[in-house]
């Protein structure tokens, strides 16, 4: 089968008042179907990575290298009808703030319907049907009466369930997420990480989950990749990086979780703060803030090691288990 | 002259029993325009029947989801909300008749959530810092904020001169801190203080005020809503629910035991740290119920899977479990009298 996702030394730079080297010869590839967590601090290029998949990078800003295939469409090169057809269809996005994807004008049936015609080339009565099969999908009570609802007519949770019925209405084949249940509270965070787990089994899509928060990539994800400075760091199973994560950065976050921290002990805290990327990383980004650092470190870009399978980091010490302190 | 040598804090009044701060009976109410022409005066119970209180040298978390009203308690604390009714007493001086509110101001210190909202972007990180000091007349305030500078990991040579908007979010988040401290304060109020910071960074400065704690005697009321940071830094954690305290006990005692059905709900809603061991149902449903007008009784009964008929009429009244009086709740399932059918059998696993 044609992998799902396969990036290629993804390299985006954006110019303009500051340079930013925002993602720096980044590879993943994804099998159909399967859930992958992005998992980086604020800055590491999470999102710049969704944007380059949906094509949504401003061109005159933006340098972009390498290449993105999904299902075998080489994404790079679609522009106009092709790129309009592939987001939506193939791949689209729920985002952290509703308003991203609603528009307060239209209610939310006639949003679905409109989207659903767009790319099934439907009738009206058809895709009206789809969007209340959407929300009742995404249970949203009352669904018949919540077609005409607008936007802000609903409550937070709510606003979030009918994004993911809109990105889920033309069935993709990938969903990406951008940290969408960030601005929730606890107990409506886990009722949407449930939504999606349910739906992407039911529908059998695959899913690229953003997130900061190391519990929500294992409420949702098979699989994570560490980001950091624009740079995958390391990838693995969510249990391989939960039980036994390698890089130190891994390591770091997870310490930082505090989840069975001693209540008052001190913290082993990642000193300073990322690198500003104004220039691109010729050494290992990390190495400023990392207490296992070798003058190799410093000299050079880690290779990035397979381990076992489909594991791999970013370290010169990848080999060596460094012991978590 | 070391930093901790210019610290100078209000005298300590009542010795070390006495709690540093009573809060008896709080109470704000927002009106708010609603209905046809924005004629009816609807009101957001925001804080209603809040009391508690702090120790000396103790952290007491306040937990609860958005619009539960911890913002709102803590503003009423130093009176940047002016309080419908209510009693707040430091140190055995009650606010209103033998504490001022200029001496309750110095005495507690908040820190908010990281904004650039909360530095004034045209005073350099020198100036902010000093600031309060100097309205407070406090001796050479430019000296004391760069010690305080120094003290909160901020190079003063480095930082003294520069603007907000040239600091990161942890580095803000420093100067908030060290903004507070110049006033010698003995309570400080953190607000999300480290909500907005990247786990690493929040790290360093959850490290940073344990230390802060510990070298000038501080009591601090950290506000968030992340059980594992409250967990980290807090003695006892405070659990509010649509305005209303449901549940105070110490930290052991409430991770042992939620005895509220709310509290454990909102334990239960963290996500899992275990891959084999995923979260299988949602806790809750919906979201919260609008603090407009809050459900009558008990506020949680229309969520909760206990509710009973008396929930929906009674108002529960906070009391210690029996056999753990430092461990609250305001729950008919533990109060014997309540006419609740499973009436002091606590919450059914
Ligand atoms: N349109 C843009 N123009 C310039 N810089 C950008 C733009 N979008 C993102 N960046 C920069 O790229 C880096 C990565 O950003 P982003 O992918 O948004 O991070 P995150 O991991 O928090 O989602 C950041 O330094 C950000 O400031
Ligand atoms: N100045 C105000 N005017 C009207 N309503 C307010 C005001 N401040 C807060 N509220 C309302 O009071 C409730 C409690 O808010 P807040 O104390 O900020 O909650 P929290 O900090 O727990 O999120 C919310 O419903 C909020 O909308
Ligand atoms: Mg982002
Ligand atoms: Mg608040």
């Amino acid at each position: 089968m044609t992998k799902l996702l396969e990036i290629n030394d993804l390299t985006v730079r954006f110019s303009g008042k500051r340079t930013v080297h925002a993602i720096n010869n980044v590879s993943l590839s994804m099998e159909q179907g399967e859930t992958l967590a992005l998992l980086g601090e604020s800055g590491s290029g999470k999102s710049v990575t969704l944007k380059a998949l949906l094509g949504l990078l401003p061109p005159k800003r933006s340098s972009v290298e390498g290449s993105i295939h999904v299902n075998g469409t080489d994404v790079l090169s679609l522009s106009g009808k092709a790129l309009q057809r592939y987001r939506g269809a193939e791949v689209s996005m729920v985002f952290q703030e509703p308003a991203l994807a609603l528009d307060p004008v239209y209610t939310v049936g006639h949003q679905i319907a409109e989207s659903v015609m767009r790319h099934k080339g439907v009738s009206k009565a058809d895709a009206l049907s789809t969007a209340l099969d959407m929300l009742d999908r995404v249970r949203i009570p009352s669904a018949n009466r919540r077609l005409h609802s607008y936007p802000h007519e609903l409550s937070g949770g709510m606003r979030q369930r009918v994004m993911i019925a809109l990105a889920l209405a033309c069935r993709p084949r990938l969903l990406l997420a951008d940290e969408p249940t960030t601005a929730l509270d606890a107990t409506v965070q886990i009722q949407i990480l449930l939504l999606l787990r349910e739906l992407q089994k039911e529908f059998g899509m695959g899913v690229i989950f953003v997130t900061h928060d190391i519990g929500v990539a294992v409420e949702i994800s098979e699989r994570v990749a560490v980001m950091y400075a624009g740079q995958i760091v390391e990838e693995g199973t969510t249990r391989e990086i939960i039980r036994d994560g390698r890089h130190p950065y891994t390591q770091g976050l997870l310490a930082a979780n505090l989840h069975d921290v001693a209540r008052g002990a001190r913290l082993n805290a990642i000193p300073g703060a990322p690198p500003a990327l104004e220039v691109k990383p010729d050494a290992c980004p990390f190495a400023p803030r990392c207490s296992h650092v070798m003058p190799a470190c410093r000299a050079a870009l880690p290779p990035m090691v397979t381990t076992e399978g489909r594991r791999r980091v970013a370290c010169l010490h990848a080999d060596a288990v460094v012991a978590a302190e | 002259m070391s930093v901790t040598e210019t610290y100078a804090p209000s005298a300590d009044t009542g010795g070390p029993g006495q709690p540093l701060l009573i809060v008896r009976d709080l109470q704000k109410h927002f009106p708010v325009s609603g209905g046809l022409l924005g004629r009816t005066q609807a009101k957001v119970q925001a804080v209603d029947r809040v009391s508690f209180s702090v120790k000396k040298g103790e952290t007491l978390g306040i937990v609860g989801e958005s619009g539960c009203g911890k913002s709102t308690t803590a503003k009423l604390l130093i009176g940047l909300t002016e309080k419908d009714r209510g009693e707040i007493i430091f140190d055995g001086h009650a606010l209103g008749e033998r504490l001022s509110l200029k001496d309750l101001r110095r005495g507690v210190q908040m820190v908010f959530q990281d904004s650039y909202a909360t530095l004034n972007p045209r005073l350099t990180i020198l100036d902010s810092v000093a600031f309060g000091a100097q309205v407070q007349g406090l001796a050479d305030p430019k000296c004391l904020a760069r010690k305080m500078m120094d003290r909160v990991g901020l190079d003063p040579n480095r930082f003294a001169h520069r603007y907000p908007h040239e600091l990161s979010g942890g580095q803000r988040q420093r100067v908030n801190i060290a903004r507070a401290l110049a006033m010698s304060p003995r309570l400080v109020v953190l607000d999300e203080a480290v909500s907005a910071l990247d786990k690493s960074v929040e790290a360093q400065v959850l490290n940073l005020l344990g230390d802060l704690r510990a070298e000038f005697g501080l009591t601090y009321i950290f506000i968030s809503h992340d059980l594992n940071v409250v967990r980290f830094i807090s003695d006892r954690i405070l659990v509010m629910y649509l305005g209303e305290v449901v549940e105070v006990a110490p930290v052991d005692s409430i991770w042992a035991e939620q005895a509220h059905p709310y509290t454990r709900s909102l334990f239960s809603a963290m996500p899992s740290m275990d891959p084999d061991d995923r979260t299988k149902e949602p806790p809750l449903v919906g979201d919260p119920p609008n603090p407009i007008n809050p459900p009558k009784g008990c506020r949680f009964h229309t969520r909760c899977r206990f509710a009973a008929e008396a929930c929906k009429t009674k108002v529960p009244k906070l009391a210690g479990l029996s056999g753990n009086a430092d461990h609250l709740v305001a729950c008919h399932l533990h109060d014997a009298a309540s006419g609740h059918p499973k009436a002091g059998q606590g919450v059914p696993a």
